[in-house]
Formats: C-alpha cells, structure tokens, sequence
C-alpha cells in the first residue's frame, strides 16, 4: 500500500490526481540513518513549481504526491554520523535531498547538476522508495542536503529562500551579474523575482522590474527598493530602453516571447531564464549574433551554494515577503498562486496548523 | 540629384555588382574616394566568396541597396598610403574583412569591439561615414582606413588564406571569448562548409577534440582524413545522437538553415555553450525547460571579430599552419560559384583571382 513503505509515521497533505486537490494523508518516513537528521517541519513555503507538479502539468508526477520544497524546521533526532547539527538546531532543506555524491559534479558541490539527483518530492530515493516533500510533519534527510538558518532571520520568512532564493542567487553569480553599477532587468514579479529584486540591490546593481501588470509599480519601487520599473505590453516604455541592460533574470513561467527582452539588452548582454514555460520559445538568432548575447538557463544551485545565499540573506537581512496560511487553507492558495494572487509567497504554518486526524 | 557609381569619387574602379534580386553578377564601372591622410589604398588580389555574399546579392534578408559589389575577404597589396598612414607602406601584403569603419569612441569600440558598435560599417552594401555606399573585394582597388587594415603574415598564402577574414575570425573568436579554446575540451562543430571546416581546424589547434555534426554522411570521410575531425556524428541518426548526449563541452553552429536547437543542447554536459554563428532567417525554438535549465546551458550568438582580435588570428592561422580548403575560380566563374555554393558544392570556399582574371571590359 502506498506510504507504508518506511517505519517512521508522517503525516501530511497530499494530491491524488490531476485535480490537483490536497487532502489529509497518512504515510511513512525512513528510520533516521546513520548520515540522517530528522527534522520537525516548522514552515513550508508554496512554490509555483508545487502547483504545477499536483496538477501533473509536466507530465512526470508519480500520485499521491505530498509536495514542498521550501522546509524549515528543528532538528529532533541526528544519525551517529552527523557532525554538523545537533538536536534543536534550526534548519533547512531545499529541492534537493540526495544525490550520487561521487561524480564529477558532484565533487564540483553541483549536487542539483548530478544525473541521479534525487528531489525532495515526487522522486525515488535510495533505498527504493518515493520522496515526499515538506507539507507534513517531518521528514528525514542525509546531512548534506540539510542546511542551517542564520540565526537572525525569522524562519518562516526565510523559507522560500529554499527554492526561490537560491533560484536566483545561483546564475547571479554564474553569470556575472554581481557588479556593482551594473544594470540588472527582472522580469516577472512574483517569488522568484521579488527576491531577484532584493539581491540585485544587495549586490550594488541598478534593477529594473519589467511586468506586464502597472498596478506593481508602487510595490516594486517603494517596497521592494526596484529603481524603475518597465510596464512590457507598452511599446514606447520598451523602445525607450533598448540596449540600457546588462542582464536580464527572466522568472516568466508562461510562455512569452524572447525578442523584447534581447531587445532591452546592452552588447554582450545575457538572459537568463529560471522560470518554467511549458513549451520550447522561440528565439530570434539575429539579435543574438549582431550582439553577441546570450540565453541560460539555471537550475537551483548546489548545497554548499545554497548555504552561501542563506549566509549571504543573513548577513544583508534579506528574506521573502510572505502570506502566512493554514495548512487547510492550501487549496485556496493554489486558486490564488495561479492567478499570481500573492505578494509574493505563501508559506504554510505547518507545526501549528498541520494537525494529525 | 546623386551622383552615378563612376563619378561619384575622383579614382576608377572596377568590379561586378548584382543588380537586382536574381543576384547575377555583371561587370561594373564605379569609383572609390582619393585616398585620403589615414587610407591605404590597396590592389585585390584575391576576394573570397562567402555565403553572406550570396544572401546579399539576392537580397535574401531585406536590406540590399542595389548595386552590390559583394566581397568581405579580400588579400591585396598597398598600392598608396595617406601622409599620416604608421602602419603600412606600398608594396605590403595587406587583408580586409568584414569591416571598414566605426565610431571609434564607444565602449564596444574602446574595447576593440569595432564589430559590435553599434555604428559600424560594413565593407559592402553599406554606406560610410561620407554618405557614399561601400563597395566590397569583387573589384580592382580598395581604399580603407589604415585601422581596419590587416597585416597579411609571410607565410601565409593570400589566396588560400582570404576566406581567413570572415570564416576564420568567424570561428576563431567564439573559441576564444567563450572560454572553448582549452586543451582537452570536446568541441562540435555543426556544419560542415566555409564556416564549419575553419572551425575544425582552429578547435583543433586548440587541442580539443573536434567532432564534425552534419547531415550528410558523405562528408564523414574528409572530415576525419583531411580536416583531422576526431568524430563524425550524423544529426539525422537518432541513436548515433543518443549516443553523445552530455558529452560535449561547447558547440560551435554554423548552420543558416532553421533547425531545431534541441538535439543539439542535448549533446551539451551541464554548463555546456550553443554558439550560433549562422543566421536563419526565422526564429528558432528553444526549450528551456527541461534542456536549457536543469543543465544551466547557454546559447549565445557571434558575429566576426573586432580589428586586433582579426589580426590575432590572422598571426595564429600563420603559426599553426591553418588555411582554408579553397578552390580558385576567375572571376566571370562567380554565377556558377554562386549556383554551387546554394547546393554547398564546395570544399570549402571559393576564391576569386581578382588580381588575374578581373579585367575592365
């Protein structure tokens, strides 16, 4: 029977089908092993890429899957390997919860990279068993993959960071996108980049958002610290800055076209591309040659990255702005996410609100 | 009212121009500036054809003013130099690429990027900075600023050699600026003609292995034998290419034709680089989910090389012995040329022997 493969009882909220539906679920977790933490689940952020996989939209979801990869919680138990926590310490765990930890990219700390990287939800783990992710109780995780909480950043805030904070954090270093000075585009002003927006003034950068939606203007300036902001379904606004951007970090999870955006960008410019259209886009080759630009994508980043942007949130006070909500409340909160009807994460009160029937 | 193509500079030239969108070449009279205190003034002795050429002279992507004299890769010698002229005399083996001005003073140019400012002038089918059009190599006798002047090496050949100034930076400068000129890299080279064998050539140099990615099994053979490719992977062959997913380092795209990008950023590893130095005439797709993210690729594109980065390879093609497969044709042969190279009937580039077979008629 599904969810009884292991000996630890959990419990959570799970979808069925592609409805998408959450519901009450009971399941197990692995005895905490030797490499293991066990961790209490205290927050979980609501990711976009949580709506799309309950709804099955990219075609790969193995039901009932319990999603969640935005955790933050206590460490209650720790394996007689681990060196790094102790119980009580307040952590963390993102996308990722294993990975082959000898390839070459591993070795490299590229763990969100590696051919058998195992996600925290909706993937097989090692010994077998399907992954289950941090809308439940606790869950069991190999140290590397566990990461701490600076202390000076509140956990529920700080758990987006998880997934939408590194997210972006990762190709900012990539590709260059930490000088000072520099002019940095984000398009899309939802969990992703409302972050973006916050590193790239932590770096130094002059950003500027681009949205399809006037009415996150005052937010993005005044709130958020954008220094302008690019309304893109207007022309004269696009016109007026072609060729102004160094960089562009394009969050855009729908499909939409490319072009206007290799348009704002300066010679030598780059998109990058973190959001997840479910369809190829097409890609003008012209601007590409003429001015030696370039698109990239990125995937999350690896641990020892990942404990870096959270170092990073902790020293520049960095963390997402959140609705908090009841874990009952989830179904609603997807209605509303799929609408972008949030500023600019829901995180789910698991410990106070997650209560086992 | 403008003046004609002959009167409108103090010295004769002559060439062959298209004249309308059949883009047949015929004999042309026109003239070009007196040279002036920082021109050198220069006798064609070799112009090579590049498919640019062809897209120009047919005006295949809508900007050609006609008449054309076509022609961006051309060897010479100085006839004649201006008063202030430093780095050349008469009598020197000279090249001239793809570009004959720029501003000079923006940041692209400032950093010996002449070829992406954003006032640039090409060598033909544009107009320079006097308002007159440029004419390009299919001709007798150019007149270029001594900046967009390139010292031709002594050892290498100028015929054979020519094609260097637009397929060779072409190739050359992506290696480079994207980081894919080192040692041990796997590189594949998409396309297999004027572009495509120069880009074997340098990849080698560089010590990677190279292997070709082309249609067309009957290229395998030369590719490997005479070109020194390492591997040939046929694009068409679905299990050849599921073979060589994830192995390559970077990929250097010659292809102008449309494709599909997603084969080819599958063949990447993680971190791996699409260069495009085509350029198809309609948007290609590109999936970015999965291919592009879940291996932080990039696809970025190039476009020739900046003055002192053409020089450079210019000296490394001299160094390295690399010199493009070229056929020697006269000049009245450039129609037929032109009708072979729309079905790639070459290995790999046409040369035309302007300094021996262009005769004013």
């Amino acid at each position: 029977m599904a969810g009884t493969e292991n000996s630890q009882k959990s419990f959570g909220w799970a979808a069925t089908d592609t409805s998408g539906l959450l519901f009450p679920f009971h399941f197990s977790r692995r005895e905490n092993g030797s490499d293991d933490v066990t961790i209490k689940i205290l927050y979980c952020g609501v990711c976009h890429s949580d709506l799309h996989s309950v709804k099955n939209e990219w075609g790969f979801t193995n039901y009932p899957i319990v999603p969640g990869h935005e955790i933050v919680g206590l460490v209650t138990k720790t394996g007689s390997d681990v060196k790094k926590f102790k119980v009580g310490d307040r952590v963390g765990v993102g996308v990722i919860v294993g990975s082959c930890k000898t390839c070459d990219i591993c070795q490299q700390d590229l763990e969100n990279y590696c051919p058998k990287v195992i996600f925290t939800y909706n993937s097989k783990d090692q010994d077998g068993t399907k992954t289950y992710g941090g809308y439940s109780d606790i869950i069991v995780v190999d140290q590397r993959f566990v990461l701490r909480i600076p202390d000076n950043l509140s956990s529920g805030a700080c758990a987006p960071l998880l997934c939408a904070g590194i997210t972006v954090y990762s190709p900012m270093k990539y590709y260059g996108m930490t000088e000072p000075g520099k002019h940095l585009g984000v398009a899309g002003l939802g969990g992703l980049g409302h972050v973006a927006v916050k590193f790239g003034k932590a770096f130094g950068l002059k950003v500027t958002v681009i949205s399809t939606s006037p009415k996150k203007e005052s937010e993005a300036i005044n709130r958020l610290g954008a220094d302008s902001f690019l309304v893109s379904s207007d022309p004269a606004q696009l016109k007026a800055a072609m060729g102004t951007m160094d960089f562009i970090i394009d969050t855009i999870a729908a499909v939409h076209p490319l072009a206007p955006l290799l348009g704002l960008l300066k010679m030598n410019g780059k998109l990058v591309t973190v959001g997840l259209p479910d369809k190829p886009l097409e890609l003008p080759i012209f601007p590409l040659v003429l001015g030696r630009k370039l698109v990239g994508g990125s995937d999350i980043g690896g641990m020892k990255e990942t404990q870096e942007m959270l170092d990073f949130c902790g020293k520049h006070n960095i963390i997402a702005d959140i609705e908090m909500i009841r874990i009952d409340y989830i179904n609603t909160a997807f209605e509303r996410l799929a609408k972008s009807d949030v500023r600019y994460r829901f995180v789910i009160d698991v410990a106070n609100t997650l209560a086992s029937n | 009212m403008a003046k004609s193509p002959e009167m409108e500079h103090p010295v004769k030239a002559f060439g062959w121009a298209a004249r309308d969108t059949t883009g047949i070449l015929s004999p042309f009279k026109f003239s070009r500036r007196a040279t002036g205190e920082y021109d050198v003034q220069l006798k064609v002795l070799y112009c090579g054809i590049c498919h640019s050429d062809l897209h120009n002279a047919k005006n295949d992507w809508g900007l050609t003013p006609y008449p054309v004299v076509p022609g961006h890769e051309i060897s010479g010698v100085v006839t004649e130099v201006g008063n202030k002229v430093k780095k050349f005399k008469v009598g020197d083996k000279v090249g001239v690429g793809c570009v004959v001005e720029s501003c000079r003073q923006c940041d692209q140019c400032n950093k010996d990027l002449e070829n992406y400012c954003s006032k640039l002038v090409l060598t033909y089918a544009a107009t320079y900075t006097d308002g007159t059009p440029t004419y390009g190599g299919y001709s007798d006798i150019m007149v270029v600023n001594e900046h967009f002047v390139l010292h031709w090496p002594e050892n290498l050949p100028l015929g054979a050699g020519a094609p260097l100034l637009c397929a060779g930076i072409t190739t050359y400068s992506p290696l480079r600026h994207y980081g894919l000129d080192k040692p041990g890299l796997h590189i594949g080279i998409v396309g297999l003609g004027g572009l495509g064998h120069v880009g074997v050539k340098f990849a080698k140099a560089f010590g990677s292995k190279v292997t070709v990615i082309s249609t067309s099994i009957n290229k395998k053979k030369e590719a490997i034998e005479k070109l020194g490719a390492d591997a040939f992977l046929i694009s068409r062959d679905e299990e050849e290419m599921r073979g060589a997913v994830g192995t390559f380092d970077g990929i250097i795209d010659t292809v102008s034709a449309v494709h599909s990008l997603s084969p080819l950023l599958s063949l990447l590893k993680p971190d791996g680089k699409l260069i495009v130095v085509g350029a198809p005439e309609k948007p290609l797709e590109v999936p970015i989910f999965p291919e592009l993210i879940t291996g932080r690729k990039m696809v970025a594109g190039s476009m020739i090389g900046g003055w002192k980065e053409t020089q450079e390879m210019l000296d490394f093609a001299a160094k390295h012995n690399i010199l493009p497969d070229v056929e020697i044709v006269s000049m009245d042969y450039v129609n037929t040329a032109m009708e072979r190279l729309v079905k790639s009937d070459v290995k790999y580039r046409f040369v035309i022997d302007v300094g021996k077979t262009l005769k004013p008629q």
